[in-house]
């Protein structure tokens, strides 16, 4: 849409620019609010730990390409796949699916300005950062966590684990659900209230559905686990006895409470990925979702009833028959919202005109790759087939195909998606298609084989196996294929990088999304959109009449909301206009508080617990400042 | 299984459907939106849902019964499993019976594991016969062994406990019924007398330089509990819970530096002079 502005149109435009324009410099990008700013903050920050993780898993692939290899030592191994678990779900692939993707592109998608609590939003990424590096001070000191991700009791406990390894592992994932659940909270809300006026539920694209599901199931799940690290620490700090036998604990409480967070875990990582992938088909299959409604409810399903299946994690543990039948038949139903999912996509793809670029290539391998590990997952609802590969590498094959096929691949073809968004410009087809079948290839061959250990007998989180085994063939093709799946994200990361400085320019919309981001500027300025969109259908891009509708707007000046910093609010159902909001500006708080919350966490890894009292103090009143009522702006 | 790759294959026929008709809209066969829509609820929900009914059937109803806990008084035979950092303890019921690493069972007889642990959690875990059970502190869990061929069945520890959760193989020998009995009832005795001075004098160093502050010789008064009964040492295949063969050259490197092996596990490197040292490895040997 390169319409020509009427001198009044521009005008209106100018004065917006001024009212939304930040401060330049780092000092801007410091104090931003602007939640594509922190988006892209998200974005780099979780590209680094996912950086860090991949190499700690190409270390473990080098240490078990053949029998009896010594590259690195047992001790270091158990660090290796800790951090590489911890750092991949908790700062990589999650805050890169909510925070970046989901900050950045949840307002453009529903008509807002900005998130419905702007400075919260701030406060929510440098919290992230800080907790980030909090967990990697811990690896870069030598005391990197080593009880594994779920970090069972009583190996994580001080009489077995004597160091501070596993404070390091619980105080910095208290420390970032601080963050994640206040990026929650901010998108449920921005997704309620923040709407366009006339984009009702119904009209609301499926990847804030997505999103909304992943935002509730991470406010709900997030205390269980935030519950069993505060016991943890009371136990292995204070001398409590949550977990111990002889005075009446139970090591299976551990497991229980950490399964009721880390199973909606699994949903929470998936989730967003079918968000990208029902923002991507229609595009390019070029017809709308087939079967949306039933797609939206399948995606709230999904979260819902993530949160009935935790013990299909602990049938090995000796529950009693009845509950652990139950939970099969539970982990079986969970099945169903995501196989109406996968037909809606293909048969979308089928029954349109799908044009094969990199991001429906992406999506095309995130389809294959949910579909296997789905049904490596069904067999765990097998109760003896679960029994008798659980806890083995035929486990670590499906989650992989699961979390790196099913959750990156759709990353992977989002980043190629709204590249022009972001930059303006065009990323390299031919490289970026080099780069799926490299990515492709390496997921398989890196993934599959595992399948195949782990029914002859290979457990995980063995650091070396003897060579009569007959397991080294297996290892070897997977140590080369995850370094065929590295050079391909070394491709991706090459082409974006690449096409950011010497692509040529992408206008507004080179793909003909259906969707609200496609209708500004790329990249969109601070204040997203000049005039408020109309909406009438859920693929509003497409309304032709809408978007003519919209220019006149601008120059007539209704929906423009100039008169300050200011978004409109809307009813939570129907999307009706409810209020003018004025939103916050620019500010430092946020920063000052995530610097004394790190402080706080520091003192009390290092057992000062009345300096980390002073600073939870300081915090607090910090938060009291930011809170004070400000000078009304000066009117224009 | 085959429902598996009926599933499969039916996503990726669509996607290449897809990819084959990508200048042709709609359905091949015709048919609309509603059409599609159909589809969508037949291969999305009804497909799934018998599916699925038959496999829970299938599975959680019935194949569960061959891995369920054996129920009381259904078998002949009940060995208690201890997991220990990092190796098994294996004790006969109603015999004085105790050895480490390799569990001996009779063959075509239903035996009942009791699983324990001493310390972590450890997943008991023989492939080729039965599920795993976790050993979890504060809890006892059972598990059916029953070999009906004899022979020598691997498995690994299966839940992640430390350092050298890598080294912690399990070995089940099923031997045939009379061999089992002698087996049991060798194991049962206390330890042998030393038949030579050089074994004599590798007693003497077994009990006076340290030894038997963790390991336990039925019949002397070495009665530590921290590492491997060893009263019939020289009897089992393998050191270390399946590190290591047990033959001359092995053992001797093992008592020589323990952390050699298997880096992290419980057992000082302690000095001694080479006559002694030679001595105590003749000794072990001797434990039959």
């Amino acid at each position: 849409m390169t319409t020509v502005l009427t001198p009044r149109a521009e005008q209106r435009v100018e004065r917006l620019h001024e009212i939304w324009d930040e401060r330049p410099g780092v000092l801007g990008w410091l104090t931003t609010v602007d939640h594509k700013r922190i988006g892209l903050l998200y974005l780099f920050t979780t590209m680094a730990f996912f950086l860090a993780g991949g190499v700690e898993a190409l270390l473990m692939r080098t240490q078990l390409a053949q029998p009896n290899e010594h590259v690195v030592s047992p001790g270091t191994f158990n660090e290796l796949f800790t951090t590489h678990g911890v750092t991949m779900i908790f700062f990589a692939v999650i805050p890169m699916q909510i925070g970046a993707f989901g900050n950045y592109l949840v307002p453009l998608m529903i008509g807002a300005r900005d998130m419905a609590f702007p400075r919260l939003n701030a406060l929510s990424y440098w919290i992230f950062l800080a907790s980030g590096l909090f967990l990697y001070a811990g690896v870069f000191t030598g005391h990197a966590p080593n009880a594994g991700w779920f970090d069972y009791v009583p190996i994580a406990l001080r009489r077995y684990n004597p160091g501070p390894n596993v404070d390091f592992y619980a105080l910095a994932l208290i420390f970032t659900g601080i963050s994640t659940t206040i990026g929650a909270i901010n998108l449920v809300v921005t997704i309620f209230k923040n709407r366009a006026p006339g984009m009702s539920l119904n009209r609301m694209p499926l990847f804030c559905f997505a999103i909304l599901a992943t935002s509730f199931s991470l406010i709900f799940a997030l205390p269980s686990l935030t519950v069993d690290l505060v016991f943890l620490e009371l136990q292995r700090k204070a001398g409590f006895h949550f977990f111990d036998v002889g005075h009446g604990g139970d090591p299976l409480l551990w497991q229980h409470l950490f399964w009721i967070f880390a199973h909606p875990e699994v949903y929470i990582i998936v989730l967003p990925a079918f968000g990208i992938a029902t923002s991507i088909i229609p595009t390019f299959a070029r017809r709308k979702m087939l079967a949306f409604p039933l797609v939206a409810l399948a995606e709230l399903l999904v979260a819902f009833i993530g949160f009935g299946v935790w013990a299909h994690h602990m049938f090995a543990t000796g529950l009693p028959l009845i509950a652990i039948v139950f939970f099969a038949a539970a982990s079986m139903m969970v099945v169903i919202p995501s196989t109406i999912q996968v037909f809606a996509w293909t048969l979308t793809v089928t029954m349109g005109r799908p044009l094969f670029k990199a991001p429906l290539m992406f999506i095309g391998g995130f389809i294959v790759f949910f579909v296997l590990g789905g049904l490596s997952g069904i067999s765990f609802a097998a109760i003896p087939i679960d029994q008798a590969t659980t806890d083995t590498y035929y486990v670590v094959a499906h989650f992989h195909f699961i979390i790196f096929g099913a959750a990156v691949f759709p990353l992977l073809g989002g980043l190629f998606f709204w590249f022009p968004k972001v930059t303006g410009r065009l990323y390299n087809e031919p490289l970026a298609q080099a780069a799926f079948w490299l990515t492709f290839a390496g997921t398989a061959i890196t993934f599959f084989p595992m399948h195949i250990a782990g029914w002859l007998g290979m457990t995980r989180r063995i650091y070396t196996y003897p060579s009569h085994t007959g397991w080294g063939t297996y290892n070897l093709i997977e140590s080369v294929g995850g370094f065929i799946l590295a050079a391909g994200l070394v491709l991706v990361a090459f082409n974006l990088v690449w096409s950011r400085l010497h692509g040529p320019p992408s206008g507004r919309d080179p793909f003909f999304g259906g969707t609200l981001e496609w209708t500004t500027e790329s990249p969109p300025p601070h204040y997203n959109f000049a005039v408020i969109p109309r909406v009438s259908s859920p693929y509003p891009n497409w309304d032709v009449a809408d978007r003519e509708e919209d220019a006149q707007d601008l120059d007539r000046g209704t929906r423009v909301f100039d008169e300050g910093h200011e978004t409109p609010a809307t009813t939570v159902r129907d999307g009706y206009l409810d209020d003018v909001l004025e939103m916050p500006s620019e500010s430092g708080w946020p920063i000052v508080i995530a610097l004394c919350v790190t402080l706080l966490f520091v003192l009390v890894l290092l057992s000062h617990y009345v300096s980390a009292v002073a600073f939870a103090g300081i915090a607090a009143l910090a938060l009291a400042v930011w809170h004070w009522r400000e000078p009304e702006p000066e009117p224009l | 299984m085959i429902g598996c790759w009926i599933g499969f294959g039916v996503v990726c026929f669509l996607l290449l459907l897809g990819w084959l008709r990508r200048n042709r809209e709609g359905l091949p066969f015709g048919g609309g939106e509603r059409a599609g829509n159909a589809l969508v609820v037949i291969l999305g929900i009804a497909l799934p849902v018998a599916l699925l009914s038959g496999l829970f059937f299938w599975s959680d109803i019935v194949v569960i019964r061959s891995t369920a806990a054996p129920t009381r008084g259904s078998t002949r035979l009940t060995v208690r499993v201890i997991g220990h950092q990092w190796w098994w303890e294996a004790r006969y019921k109603s015999t004085k019976a105790v050895t480490a690493n390799e569990i001996h069972i009779p063959v075509r007889v239903p035996v009942d594991v009791v699983g324990t642990t001493d310390d972590v959690i450890h997943s008991f875990w023989i492939p080729q016969l039965n599920r795993k059970i976790d050993l979890i502190p504060g809890r006892q869990n059972h598990v059916l062994l029953q070999a009906n061929e004899p022979g020598i069945y691997e498995g690994e520890c299966a839940e992640f406990c430390g350092l050298q959760h890598a080294h912690m193989i399990a070995t089940v020998i099923a031997d045939p019924k009379p061999v089992f009995r002698r087996w049991l009832a060798n194991m049962a005795k206390p330890v042998r007398a030393p038949s030579k001075p050089s074994e004599e004098r590798g007693r003497g160093v077994f009990l006076e330089q340290g030894c038997a502050e963790c390991h336990r010789l039925r019949g002397t008064p070495a009665d530590g509990d921290v590492g491997p009964d060893l009263t019939h040492l020289a009897t089992r295949r393998k050191l270390a819970a399946g590190t290591v063969v047990n033959d001359y050259v092995h053992l001797a490197g093992w008592v020589a530096d323990p952390q050699h092996f298997k880096p992290g596990n419980r057992m000082p490197q302690v000095p001694m002079s080479g006559d002694d040292f030679n001595a105590l490895v003749d000794y072990l040997q001797s434990l039959k």
